[in-house]
């Protein structure tokens, strides 16, 4: 065994990254790391390579435990890797690149001929024959990560980590970098690959292992695993207490429902294909969908988040504008964004700031909402959707992960809006707080508001949604409907075309 | 109220204790006479002097509560002034060329905005554009002369007194009230806090953010021009190479003493202003004392130096912990040795 993970923990204020993880990773395998946001991938990661400090657990390296503290002390270790964004210098040349730090020197000067021939020799093992003296800049992206990962092959040697290589690059590309993988693999190195793509999880690696919530789900053969069994793994199997309640309470005519509002050809390249979407009144729509799949585009472009290129939206008195995120509103919209930190929570201001600010937004900034006002919705809200802090004036950021997400849910609801979009309303919160928002979710579609819901967790849009739309490599491919929505469908949707034509077969 | 209090007590402890080591060193330093009835003093110079960076400081407190800077305010003190000194000596009516003069600067920020805000550059760079730009444009107003006047009119907004107090004494003041109540009396102050906070965030909550981001511009390129017309009416005349000179440094320096975070966010318009006051008493202190002049510069820097390192949050920290460890030796200790016994 070349690394060897075991009982790996790691917390965050308000949640937990890793909980007693095992991993490992043999001499000569190419072993895929997998899992939606938040699962932890990253968090292992960084703990292998020192930019974090693990909580618990042993990591051993051909049998000696280590402590990588930092980077480079985990390169000097035999621990080298390579991000989707190259992380070279591209005003540099390739030579310099590759042997930035170990330059062959002569009285303290670098030797430039037997850097170039260095690198030329170093390269061409990569089956890349390039003018090493130009810029690294003047090449394509999969040049330089070729280069990238020729650097840190040579750097550390053992454990070479890929966090997605592909994910910015053609199928051609792919291919280059595949070969270069498949030929350190047989020179003996252990490569960890992380992908969202499954096609080149299947195609490349020999072993897979599935994190989800911060713990180990399985590992296993990847020609023994099938893609709808690996979808299941990834997106888990929880909450089903409140699929219970939600069953029974699921309305036996979803078409029954007065229309609010209808998406005709909303879509932008590269980003989602054109879709149609209908909307009801006190629907809940669930978007089911791998990571990267169109799903958030989707949300965006309906809230004017993201400039449409094509298509309209209407309800009962005509066509209504959504370019952008103001105009949106003005419709009667709301967005709680996937990001909460980046996109959702203003941090150092108040709970009660964050609560009124769109309310405020739209009222203008002449006429500022009273301050007794101000108070009493927060306080509302705060009792209503039990947001646990001290008090209205604490600063949003000091608060845990759940309870911002209920500040943010408490933003729109103050706006009283007709149709909420919610990106991952439960990732990263605890399973309380997880319940309660599903079930505010039931409430509020109860008192007339439409709902999309987009989620990671099937489960959870199986619970609450009258109806899924399963997006797949930018496009809307299905929708569901009453006994349609259940898990097999669902995943089978996901994972299709593949899937579909296995069980053709 | 409380609240604002509490927020600008360390400036105001600060001016208070620079005041108070300054009188004794020149003990006529609160001196105040009444002479040809107007009020004269150390004190009172240095409200007048100090009003230029006073009025930067409020344009610039805004600027920086939206995560930006404005490194232009020193070039639009020159290009105003210029404009100023153009129209009155080109006999425009005095109302007809302070419009033109605050116009000027209300269109400075709207380039400025437009930069920063619609096409993405910067700040640091968008303004520094025209921080070197904009003494050019004043020198092509002036025809690279001083351009001198004698308008008593205009040269009243400069060194007139109105109530016994020279008038650019009252501007400043008046100013930043007027701007603190149109922050805090409407929802501006706190949209603006938000978009400094959190740009993306506050747009998706549907905040005009573009909008607030050029209007923030154009509040310090109004600020600059005042300053510009109060400059130009104390010496009666532009001088568009030296008129508000490195004084977009000294309106930064005053909004960080007045404890604003270059990160942008939460803002205060009063404590920059004492923070502007601190600066103008420490310039005025060091020539009364009578320290001979080359040594300014460097003591205005070391008092800088330690009213910023005095409200480092770090050291705050710090201090309340050795406040905390130095409390509980002293009250606590005998309980703590016992708990630390059961151990």
């Amino acid at each position: 065994m070349l690394l060897s993970i075991t009982g790996l923990s790691k917390s965050f204020p308000g949640t937990r990254a890793l909980d007693n993880v095992t991993f490992n990773l043999e001499a000569g395998e190419v072993h895929a790391l997998l899992g939606e946001n938040g699962a932890g991938k990253s968090t292992l990661i960084k703990c292998l390579t020192g930019a974090y400090q693990r909580d618990a657990g042993e990591i051993l390296l051909n049998g000696q435990a280590i402590h990588p503290r930092s980077t480079n002390e985990a390169q000097d270790l035999g621990i080298g890797t390579v991000y989707q964004e190259v992380n070279l210098l591209p005003n540099l040349s390739v030579a310099q690149n590759l042997l930035f730090g170990r330059e062959p020197l002569r009285f303290g000067m670098t030797r430039g001929r037997a850097m170039r021939a260095e690198a030329e020799e170093t390269l061409r093992t990569y089956g890349l024959d390039i003018d090493v003296t130009r810029d690294l800049g003047s090449y394509s992206v999969a040049v330089q990560q070729i280069v990238a990962i020729a650097r840190a092959v040579q750097l550390s040697g053992k454990v070479l980590i890929l966090d997605e290589p592909t994910a910015s690059l053609d199928a051609e590309e792919v291919r280059m970098i595949f070969e270069v993988v498949r030929s350190l693999r047989d020179r003996g190195l252990g490569i960890i690959f992380v992908s969202h793509f499954l096609d080149q999880v299947f195609d490349l690696t020999d072993r897979l292992t599935v994190l989800r919530n911060g713990q180990h789900i399985v590992t296993e053969r990847t020609s023994s695993v099938d893609r709808m069994q690996l979808i299941e793994h990834m997106l888990g199997h929880q909450l089903e207490e409140v699929e219970e309640k939600a069953r029974s309470a699921r309305g036996s005519e979803p078409d029954a429902r007065p229309e609010l509002l209808r998406f005709e050809g909303l879509g932008r390249r590269g980003d989602v294909e054109p879709f149609d979407l209908r909307v009801g009144q006190g629907e809940v729509i669930g978007l089911a969908g791998l990571l990267g799949s169109g799903r958030t585009e989707s949300a965006e472009i309906m809230f004017g988040a993201r400039a449409a290129q094509s298509g309209t939206a209407r309800d009962a008195d005509g066509a209504i504008a959504i370019d952008t995120p103001r105009n949106a509103i003005a419709a009667g919209f709301g967005f709680a964004p996937e990001d909460r930190k980046t996109d959702g929570i203003v941090a150092d201001l108040s709970v009660r700031e964050n609560i009124i600010l769109a309310l405020q937004a739209s009222r203008g900034w002449a006429r500022p909402i009273p301050r007794s006002e101000q108070k009493r919705l927060a306080d509302m809200f705060i009792y209503r959707l039990d947001i646990r802090t001290s008090d209205a004036e604490k600063a949003v950021g000091a608060l845990s992960g759940g309870n911002q997400q209920k500040v943010v849910l408490a933003r729109w609801l103050a706006m009283n809006p007709r149709f909420l979009i919610l990106d991952e309303p439960t990732r990263g919160i605890d399973v309380g707080a997880h319940a309660e928002i599903l079930l505010l979710i039931q409430e509020m579609t109860a008192e007339g508001m439409s709902i999309l819901v987009i989620s990671s967790e099937l489960d959870e849009l199986i619970a609450i949604s009258d109806r899924v739309i399963v997006v797949r490599d930018r496009r809307h491919v299905a929708e569901l409907t009453g006994a349609d929505i259940d898990r097999d469908t669902i995943v089978r949707s996901i994972a299709a075309p593949d899937a579909a034509d296995g069980k053709a077969a | 109220m409380s609240r604002t209090l509490l927020r600008i007590a360390p400036q105001a402890i600060t001016l208070v204790v620079l005041v108070a080591l300054i009188s004794v060193v020149f003990p006529g330093f609160l001196d105040i006479s009444i002479s040809d009835g107007r009020l004269v003093g150390p004190a009172i110079d240095i409200l007048k002097r100090g009003a230029s960076v006073a009025l930067l400081a409020v344009g610039m407190t805004l600027v920086i509560a939206t995560r930006g800077i404005d490194l232009s305010v020193g070039a639009i003190i020159a290009i105003c002034g210029a404009i100023a000194a153009w129209g009155i000596t080109n006999d425009y009516s005095l109302g007809t060329t302070l419009m033109m003069a605050v116009a000027a600067g209300l269109l400075a920020g709207l380039w400025n905005g437009t930069l920063v805000a619609v096409i993405g550059i910067q700040p640091i760079v968008a303004t520094l554009i025209l921080m070197t730009a904009g003494r050019g444009v004043a020198q092509l107003i002036t025809e690279g002369r001083i351009l001198t006047f004698s308008n008593d009119q205009f040269a009243y907004l400069g060194s007139g007194d109105l109530f016994g107090i020279p008038v650019p004494a009252l501007l400043w003041p008046v100013t930043g009230v007027l701007f603190a109540i149109a922050m805090r009396r409407t929802a501006l102050g706190l949209l603006i806090e938000a978009v400094g906070i959190n740009r993306r965030a506050s747009a998706l909550a549907g905040i005009n953010a573009t909008l607030l981001l050029i209007a923030v511009y154009m509040a310090s390129g109004f600020c600059a021009a005042l300053a510009g017309i109060i400059t130009t009416a104390d010496i009666r005349g532009a001088d568009a190479n030296n008129a508000g000179l490195w004084l977009e440094l000294d309106a930064i320096l005053a909004v960080v003493i007045g404890g604003n975070s270059l990160m942008g966010g939460r803002f205060s318009i009063a404590a920059s202003l004492l923070g502007a006051m601190i600066i103008q008493t420490i310039d005025t202190g060091i020539l009364l004392a009578g320290f001979p002049s080359e040594y300014n510069l460097v003591i205005k820097a070391g008092l800088v130096i330690a009213i910023l390192i005095l409200q480092s949050p770090r050291l705050g920290a710090t201090w309340t912990y050795w406040r905390y460890a130095l409390f509980s030796r002293q009250r606590g200790g005998a309980t703590q040795a016992v708990r630390e016994g059961q151990e």
